[in-house]
């Protein structure tokens, strides 16, 4: 297949997923998961899949990436967003240039 | 009927979604400038943006995004971020008997985290309308299409994202969204689980199967830490 045409693909199959679990609530019974391990799991899901998604890039990419998260998990402590994203860009920006 | 009418309660939507929208932005501008980098034109960041409208799941899938798009991949992955929609959705649905069927089918593909967030709060405080819906989703989706765009135009303007380190937003990102769940039970388990388990993956297996083993670790420790009535 042509790139484009992936690129399409890519995108429509996204949206298909994205569309399947919004409308899924109607699928849901009324009562369903809502106490018990079960809804503690589906609770847990947005850590999980969050944590999942950073934690290879945090900490398997050599030291500089691993310091760079360091410091945003600390300044997430005490500033806003923004200045989190911009401090995290800065700090991976200037220490792979020291790491060469 | 709500003592305002639809005219009212579309005004009371769109100022409830003043915050938001201006909060997202700079998320959509970033995306953008980070889907650029990964060779995407504007046309497709645009469409991408109104038909997938999910902020995470757009996030990580830019990220995981090769030339060849691998279109299977990145849908599994879309799916597994957005797969708390479906309680989203089936939390908002029992707030929605004001709206006629059709209504239903149309509101919820706009379901993105904040516009279910400040339904709920709306639906705490008064019964939730389809025109607050409405006035809540549509700047919103549209600010959201028309930031990215912007973002990719610019993006493609400043070149290499990771030389200034904007890919490493991914991570400041979401650092900070799951600092928000901080108070839930089960937080710390649930993080060093997933976390592990990502990473012993992605240390054998390259590739998206870190993710899945990591979900799957995360949610696992939280059933088994969980606890009835914690006190």
């Amino acid at each position: 297949m042509i790139p484009f045409a992936d690129t399409w693909a890519a995108i429509l199959a996204m949206a298909g997923a994205t569309v399947l679990t919004r409308l899924a609530g109607l699928a849901v019974p009324r009562d369903f998961a809502r106490g018990g391990r079960l809804a503690a799991a589906f609770a847990a899901m947005p850590v999980a899949v969050l944590t999942a998604l950073i934690a290879p890039a945090m900490l398997t990419q050599g030291w500089a990436d691993a310091l760079a998260g360091a410091l945003v998990v600390l300044a997430s402590w005490k500033l806003p967003l923004p200045a989190v994203v911009a401090l995290g860009a800065a700090a991976a920006a200037g220490l792979r240039l020291l790491a060469g | 009927m709500s003592a305002t009418g639809p005219r009212g309660e579309f005004h009371a939507g769109v100022l409830a979604s003043l915050a938001p929208t201006a909060g997202v932005v700079p998320f959509a501008l970033l995306l953008g400038a980070l889907a650029a980098g990964k060779g995407l034109t504007p046309v497709e960041v645009a469409a991408m943006s109104a038909l997938v409208f999910a902020g995470s799941a757009q996030f990580a899938a830019v990220d995981a995004w090769t030339d060849p798009a691998p279109w299977l991949s990145l849908a599994l992955l879309v799916l597994v971020v957005n797969l708390r929609h479906v309680f989203m959705s089936a939390s908002i649905l029992r707030r929605m008997e004001r709206f006629p069927a059709a209504a239903r089918l149309l509101a919820l593909p706009l379901l993105a985290d904040e516009i279910w967030a400040f339904s709920e709060a709306r639906a705490a405080r008064r019964p939730l309308t389809p025109a607050y819906f409405a006035g809540l989703a549509v700047p919103f989706y549209l600010t959201w299409i028309g930031s990215s765009t912007a973002g990719c135009l610019a993006g493609a303007w400043i070149g290499d994202p990771r030389a200034f380190g904007f890919d490493f937003a991914f991570v400041a990102i979401f650092v900070c969204l799951i600092r928000g769940f901080r108070r839930q039970p089960g937080f710390a388990a649930v993080l060093a689980a997933s976390g592990g388990a990502a990473v012993a993956t992605h240390l054998l297996f390259p590739g998206p199967a870190a993710i899945i083993a990591g979900t799957l670790a995360g949610i696992l420790a939280a059933a088994l830490t969980h606890r009835e009535d914690p006190a």
